[in-house]
C-alpha cells in the first residue's frame, strides 16, 4: 500500500478532476461544453504543475492555453454555432467501439511503462526551485539557446505567414 | 504570532484568504457610493445623498436625551445597501431559450478573476499575513488570471440566446485579448528593472535611491522614465480590462440594450456589477503595488534619509514607524486616488469607436509598450556598464531616438492640411464647362 501523503491527496483531487474535465470533452454533445471542459481541463493541468514545482510551466499553461488559444476556440465555436446536438449523434457507429478500444489499448500500453516507476513515488522530486522562472531563463539563454532560438523564427514564420494568408493584397 | 502562522500553515492560509477577501467585498459597497457621488457632482447633481440619513425623535421616551431631536446627515452612504437588498429580492428571471448552465455559471466565472487577480499582491510589510501566495510567478499569475476575466463575460454573452448579448461578449472577448498585450509588455518592463517576477520584489525594490542617483528619495517606478511609459500604458490597459468607460463597449446602451448582461435580472446582475467593481479596486491596488511604491506612504525611504541627517533621525525614525504601521492605508488610499482618476474618465470622455479601440491598442500602445522594453534593456545595460546616471540619460536618449524614427516612419510631422487643400473644388471651373 502506498503511504498517503498531502503533496499526494492534493494531486490526486487535481488529477482526478483533469481526468473528468478530459472524458467531459469526448463526451459532451455540444461543443461550446466540450469547448468549457476542454478549458477545466487546462486550468486544473496548470495546478497539477504548481503540485510538482514547476510554477513557471503552470502558469504559461494558464497564459496561453486557457486564457488564448481556448477563448479563439469558444470564438469559433459560438459564431458557427452548430446547432441541435442530435443530429450530431451517430447511433451504433462501428467507429466509436473501435476509438473506445483503440484508446483502451494505448492507455494499457503507456500504463504498463509509466505506472510502474511512478508507484513509489509520493512527493514530488524536483527541488523547491525547480521551475522557477530565474532557472528557466538561465536554461534557455546558456545551454538550449540553439533551440529557443530556432522556435522563436518558426513563430516568425508563423506570424508572417498568417498576415500573408489573411491580407491577400500587402 | 508569527510562529503560530508558520506552526499552523492551513490556518495561516485561510487567515492571509480571509484578510484579502473580505476587505475586497466591503470595498465594493463604497465604491459604488463614492463612483455616484463623485460623477453626479462632476456633472453638477446631486446623486444619492438622502438614504441613511438618521433623525431622533424629540418626544420619545426610549432615545437618550443627548440625541433627542438630532439629525445625522449621512450623505446617502447606505444607498448601496439599500440597492443591494432591492437586487436580492427583485425576481430572478431566467430567459425561456437560454443555455441553462452556462447562463447560471457564467456570472460566477465574471465574479472569480476579479477576487483571485490580486493573490500576490502585498498590503502590508507584514510577512506571514500578505500576500496570500508570495510565489516567484506573481506578476505571471496577475496576467494569467486577468486573461480568465474574458469568459464570464463570454459565456453570459453566448448563454443568453440574445443577439446583443452575443455581440457584447464578442467585442468584449476581441478588447480584453487585444489590451493584455499591452498590459503584459508594460508589466513587462518593469519586471526587467526589478529583476524579479514577485510583486513584494518590485515593492521592495521601490524603496531604492531614485533613478539609482538621488538617497533619500525612493525609486517609485511612475517616477523612472520608462516606468513612467510603462504605467500609462498600464492603466489605460487596466482601464480596458475592466469594461470601464471610455472602454465600456461591451456594454454600450445606445447599441446593445446592456450588452453581455442584457438577459441577467435580480442577483445574478449584481454579481456582475460586483465584479467588476472589484476588478477595478484590485487593478488599482495592482497599479499602486507595481508602480506606485506599494504600501508606503511617500517617495521618501526614511531609514536613509536618516542616515544623511543623524540630526533629525528621531523625526525619519517616527515617520518611518508610522508608514510601517499604517501600510494598508496608504495602498488604499493610493487605490481610492485611482478609482477617482477611473471616474473621472468616466465623466470626461466620450465612448470610443471599435475601430479606435483596437487601432489604439495594437497600434499605439503594443509598439510605445515594445519600445519601453528595448529602452529598458538599454537601460540596464548601460547602468550596469558605465553609471546610474548614465543609464537614465541614455534611456532618455532612447526614448527621443525611437520617437525619431517613429516619426518619420509614420509621418507625424508631416502638415496634414496640404492634402486638405488638393481637395478643394473649383465651383467657377466647374460651371464654365456646364455652359
Amino acid at each position: 500500500m502506498i503511504p498517503v501523503t498531502p503533496e499526494l491527496m492534493i494531486l490526486g483531487a487535481v488529477a482526478s478532476l483533469a481526468a473528468a474535465a478530459a472524458v467531459g470533452v469526448v463526451a459532451f454533445n455540444n461543443a461550446v461544453r466540450s469547448a468549457l471542459c476542454l478549458v477545466l481541463n487546462f486550468f486544473v493541468l496548470a495546478f497539477v504543475y504548481f503540485t510538482l514545482n514547476a510554477e513557471m510551466l503552470g502558469i504559461m499553461q494558464i497564459i496561453v492555453y486557457t486564457g488564448a488559444i481556448m477563448v479563439l476556440f469558444l470564438f469559433v465555436i459560438m459564431l458557427l454555432n452548430l446547432g441541435a446536438p442530435q443530429l450530431l449523434r451517430d447511433k451504433d457507429d462501428p467507429k466509436v467501439f473501435a476509438g473506445i478500444s483503440l484508446g483502451v489499448a494505448l492507455f494499457a500500453l503507456l500504463g504498463s511503462q509509466l505506472l510502474p516507476s511512478f508507484l513509489k513515488v509520493t512527493t514530488p522530486n524536483a527541488p523547491k526551485d525547480f521551475g522557477a522562472p530565474a532557472n528557466l531563463g538561465r536554461a534557455l539563454f546558456t545551454n538550449y539557446v540553439i533551440p529557443f532560438e530556432a522556435v522563436s523564427v518558426l513563430l516568425l514564420v508563423g506570424v508572417v505567414g498568417s498576415i500573408l494568408l489573411a491580407k491577400r493584397k500587402i | 504570532m508569527m510562529a503560530w502562522l508558520e506552526a499552523n500553515p492551513v490556518w495561516a492560509a485561510i487567515i492571509r484568504v480571509l484578510l484579502w477577501v473580505l476587505p475586497v467585498l466591503l470595498m465594493v459597497p463604497f465604491m459604488i457610493w463614492y463612483e455616484r457621488r463623485l460623477l453626479s457632482w462632476m456633472q453638477d447633481r446631486i446623486g444619492p445623498n438622502r438614504t441613511g440619513n438618521i433623525t431622533f425623535s424629540r418626544t420619545s421616551r426610549i432615545i437618550p436625551f443627548f440625541l433627542k431631536g438630532k439629525k445625522f446627515h449621512l450623505q446617502g452612504i447606505a444607498q448601496p445597501i439599500a440597492d443591494g437588498i432591492k437586487l436580492f429580492i427583485k425576481e430572478d428571471i431566467t430567459p425561456g431559450s437560454v443555455d441553462r448552465f452556462i447562463y447560471l455559471a457564467a456570472p460566477a466565472l465574471a465574479l472569480f478573476p476579479s477576487f483571485a487577480l490580486g493573490a500576490t499582491i502585498p498590503w502590508g510589510p507584514f510577512k506571514g499575513l500578505t500576500p496570500v501566495a508570495d510565489v516567484n510567478i506573481g506578476v505571471l499569475w496577475i496576467l494569467a488570471v486577468s486573461s480568465l476575466g474574458v469568459y464570464g463575460v463570454v459565456l453570459s454573452g453566448y448563454a443568453s440566446n440574445n443577439k446583443y448579448s452575443l455581440l457584447g461578449g464578442l467585442r468584449s472577448s476581441a478588447q480584453l485579448i487585444s489590451y493584455e498585450l499591452g498590459m503584459s509588455m508594460a508589466l513587462a518592463a518593469v519586471c526587467m528593472a526589478t529583476g524579479s517576477l514577485k510583486p513584494t520584489d518590485i515593492v521592495e525594490s521601490q524603496t531604492g535611491p531614485l533613478w539609482g542617483v538621488i538617497p533619500g528619495l525612493a525609486n517609485w517606478n511612475l517616477f523612472t522614465p520608462y516606468g513612467f511609459v510603462a504605467g500609462v500604458i498600464f492603466f489605460i490597459c487596466m482601464v480596458a480590462e475592466t469594461n470601464r468607460a471610455p472602454f465600456d463597449l461591451p456594454e454600450a446602451e445606445n447599441e446593445l440594450v446592456a450588452g453581455y448582461h442584457t438577459e441577467y435580472s435580480s442577483m445574478r446582475f449584481a454579481v456582475f456589477f460586483m465584479g467588476e467593481y472589484a476588478a477595478m479596486f484590485v487593478y488599482s491596488l495592482i497599479f499602486s503595488t507595481v508602480f506606485l511604491g506599494g504600501y508606503h506612504a511617500l517617495p521618501i525611504n526614511w531609514q536613509t534619509l536618516g542616515e544623511i541627517a543623524p540630526g533629525v533621525s528621531w523625526v525619519t525614525n517616527a515617520l518611518g514607524h508610522v508608514d510601517y504601521w499604517f501600510a494598508p492605508v496608504w495602498l488604499v488610499g493610493k487605490a481610492f486616488f485611482l478609482v477617482t482618476v477611473y471616474v473621472w474618465l468616466r465623466a470626461t470622455l466620450p465612448r470610443l469607436r471599435y475601430d479606435q479601440l483596437m487601432a489604439l491598442g495594437w497600434k499605439s500602445l503594443l509598439p510605445l509598450a515594445t519600445i519601453n522594453t528595448i529602452v529598458v534593456a538599454l537601460w540596464m545595460v548601460v547602468s550596469r556598464v558605465a553609471s546610474p546616471l548614465a543609464g537614465v540619460v541614455s534611456g532618455l536618449l532612447g526614448f527621443g531616438i525611437l520617437y525619431l524614427l517613429y516619426r518619420a516612419l509614420n509621418g507625424v510631422g508631416i502638415d496634414r492640411t496640404k492634402f486638405l487643400t488638393s481637395r478643394e473644388i473649383d465651383m467657377v471651373e466647374v460651371t464654365r464647362s456646364v455652359a
